[in-house]
């Protein structure tokens, strides 16, 4: 039973292949029927977005499980050879795998390190592998751990908080000034692309009247129908700017088109309500005197880009903290894994019931001290023999099964069943199970909760 | 044990205060809960050093100057803890809790025996009581004038850094500059009225033109033009921020005046 990943991303293919390669949402369910069909694939998810198609597979071999999603994938497009394929591919297994999946989904291997989006992508691949019954137990374990790993690097993070495009440093600039974006209207002065696109984010972050002025009477009022706004004459849009909270600059004026004067009379119709500026046009279209303005704060296309330069720098930084974050999360799983491994579990088992046995003929024996020492031996074969059917029946279930689909469910059942995962009685747990790998005594504490003397070991492992 | 839990929390706000600063200038997120967790360990211990005074004092004596400070100290954390809770701005207890500090510092600094007024009335408790609530509003609202103008500098000179990204935005701390007025200023008149009517009590007349008087109403009557001009003619944002701050500076004096006052009553 091995975690492997197969794909491509971009970070090893260029957008000619991944478009190819890309599966679309509606085909998602066929190609992972498709993908289960191979024999040797236990389990599978396929995540594809327009950055990366990765396959995510529990197979009984690794080399066969490479093969066959290698060929799965080179089938999904009628156009891509395998050789055409293959110098793109990555591979990885077990723990390296598991970390990949980890990363990915905290958006640690993402175009843009920390962009919200993938997560999202992840769970959608999940859901459909779910309704398609294409994952098991380790999958399903897997994926909701990578889920709540980028959950917790979000929180604990700042990696996600940070505005990375320069129309985005503007929402972030806004909710500086604005603690709630809800009601605030923003006048779009022109409509570059760039003002656009940061509109677009604004209106995204509760912005709800849009006001846009452009030269061209009817581009506006295109573009007004286009936003749900209000188009205002472009001889009008200075007399318009004290009911606007955002100004938004971008024009190919070769001249200042707002002057300071402009704005401090806007300013002052506001009764002081602060009014924030943004000139994203080369060259600028607002008077950098604007700035002596009391509460009326510009910004220009540099102070974005410098505030996004510095939000990228401090991205790194966080990206290092969730890297770490990952390791530790990837050595609790591997632990798990570890559990649902057959012989452990059966070695576990034989252990428990041996422990329960000689307790309890001790117990007895005590206090028949005047039993011989042949009924002794009777008393104890009567134990033994009892102990041994019962658990008969599991052991033979164990190992036929351990090749099935739901191996991991019936190692999983046994191990509750048993109590395999509970340390044994105080007095003899030090005794009986030192001998014994540790995610055997007391996985439920190991596993929920990382103890600061267990890390060092649990890095190494998952290194 | 009223003592030591004084003791325990003056050195608690130090610490807090010190911890609160040092999260101000640093990226680590994990000290804004530390910080908060020193604080609300030393507002226990106030509590109950408070609660023991409470329990042991009579109705009948008057409260010492040093016990309004303790109180106003108290209530400044409790209003920073409860903002703290509603709105998780960390950076706040930079400047509320060395505030609190402050006050509790005077508080063990004056001798027991300053009292806020000589003569042993119900009604003065209410002028205490009244005006220390007042003083919290203004404190509160002089610290959300200062993180303004913080924050307007910053974003004006573009400086991008550590207390830039924690500070709350504008809007808020201009609103939160609004309530603490609107709240402290019903409070401070109440308080100016219970106070003069204590004063006619022991003295005969409602004024006497003392320091803490005078000092009372000028900030009384400037707080209440802020709040006029703010409500009428729009003076909020950067000028509300800076007029809040230039009154607090009366607020301070008039403190400064009960103990003036004080000392001239006991020599």
């Amino acid at each position: 039973m091995h975690l492997i990943v197969v794909g491509l991303s971009h970070k090893t293919a260029p957008v000619e292949i991944r478009e190819r390669l890309a599966v679309p949402e509606s085909r998602l369910g066929e190609a992972l029927t498709r993908l289960s069909s191979y024999s040797g694939i236990k389990e599978g998810i396929l995540l594809s977005t327009c950055n990366r198609v990765e396959v995510y597979s529990v197979v009984d071999d690794v080399d066969t499980g490479y093969g066959r999603i290698q060929e799965f994938l080179a089938d999904t497009h009628l156009s891509l050879s395998s050789e055409q394929l293959t110098p793109h591919l990555y591979w990885h297994t077990g723990d390296r795998a598991i970390a990949h999946l980890f990363r990915v989904a905290a958006s640690l291997d993402s175009m843009i390190i920390g962009e919200s989006q993938i997560l999202g992508q992840l769970k959608d691949a999940f859901e459909v592998a779910l309704a398609h019954k294409t994952t098991g137990v380790i999958m399903n374990k897997v994926v909701k751990k990578a889920i709540s790993v980028a959950k917790r690097v979000r929180t604990e993070t700042k990696i996600a908080e940070m505005a990375v495009s320069v129309s985005y440093a503007a929402v972030e600039l806004a909710k500086k000034i604005f603690s709630n974006l809800d009601e605030k209207t923003v006048l779009l002065v022109g409509a570059g692309e760039m003002a656009k696109l940061a509109a677009r984010h604004l209106i995204a972050h509760g912005v709800e009247h849009v006001r846009i002025t452009t030269r061209t009477p009817q581009h506006a009022v295109d573009l007004a129908a286009k936003f749900g706004g209000t188009a205002v004459p472009f001889d009008q849009f200075k007399d318009d700017m004290a009911s606007a909270d955002i100004v938004l600059v971008s024009t190919g004026a070769s001249h200042y088109l707002v002057g300071a004067e402009d704005v401090h009379r806007a300013v002052r119709e506001r009764m002081n309500r602060p009014m924030f500026l943004i000139d994203i046009s080369v060259p600028r279209n607002i008077d950098p005197a604007v700035r002596h303005v009391d509460n009326a704060f510009l910004f220009d296309i540099d102070d974005l880009k410098h505030r996004v330069e510095q939000n990228r720098a401090e991205r790194v930084q966080e990206a290092e903290k969730a890297e770490r974050m990952v390791l530790e999360e990837v050595a609790t799983i591997l632990e798990w894994m570890k559990s649902l491994e057959v012989t452990p579990t059966i070695v576990a088992l034989r252990n428990r019931v041996d422990d329960i046995k000689r307790a309890e003929v001790e117990k007895v024996l005590g206090r028949l001290g005047h039993l011989s020492q042949q009924d002794r031996e009777l008393v104890e074969g009567l134990a033994s023999s009892i102990v041994n059917k019962l658990i008969h029946r599991t052991m033979i279930t164990l190992k036929t099964e351990v090749n099935s689909s739901s191996g991991p469910a019936f190692v999983e059942a046994a191990r509750r069943f048993f109590h395999l995962d509970r340390p044994a009685p105080a007095s003899r747990q030090t005794e009986e199970c030192a001998d014994l790998p540790r995610y055997l005594s007391d996985r439920s504490d190991s596993v929920e909760t990382e103890e600061p003397d267990q890390q060092p070991s649990m890095r190494k492992q998952a290194q | 044990m009223a003592a030591v839990c004084f003791m325990m929390t003056l050195v608690l706000y130090i610490v807090a205060t010190v911890s609160f600063f040092s999260y101000s200038l640093r990226r680590s997120e994990a000290l804004s809960k530390v910080s908060l967790g020193i604080t609300v360990g030393g507002f226990v211990f106030h509590t109950i050093a408070l609660a023991i005074r409470m329990l042991g004092a009579s109705s009948s004596t008057p409260p010492s100057f040093s016990e309004a400070l303790s109180f106003l100290s108290w209530m400044i954390i409790l209003v920073f803890l409860v903002v703290e809770f509603r709105h998780r701005i960390y950076v706040l207890g930079s400047f509320m809790v060395p505030l609190a500090l402050v006050s509790l510092v005077s508080a063990a600094a004056l001798p027991e025996s300053v009292p806020t007024l000589q003569p042993v009335l119900k009604t003065l408790w209410f002028h205490v009581t009244l005006s220390m609530l007042g003083t919290v509003g203004f404190t509160v609202a002089f610290v959300a004038g200062v993180m303004y103008l913080i924050q307007d500098r910053l974003l004006k000179s573009k400086q991008f850094n550590v207390l830039y990204s924690k500070l709350p935005a504008l809007d808020f701390l201009d609103h939160l500059n609004q309530q603490s007025i609107v709240l402290g200023f019903p409070l401070l008149t109440l308080g100016i009225v219970t106070g003069a009517i204590s004063a006619n009590f022991s003295r005969g007349s409602y004024v006497s033109w003392n320091p803490e008087q005078t000092w009372a109403l000028v900030t009384w009557v400037f707080y209440f033009v802020v709040l006029l001009g703010r409500l009428t003619v729009g003076w909020r944002a950067k000028r509300a921020a800076y007029l809040t701050v230039i009154g607090f500076a009366g607020v301070i004096l008039t403190l400064v005046g009960v103990v003036l006052k004080g000392h001239s009553a006991l020599s």
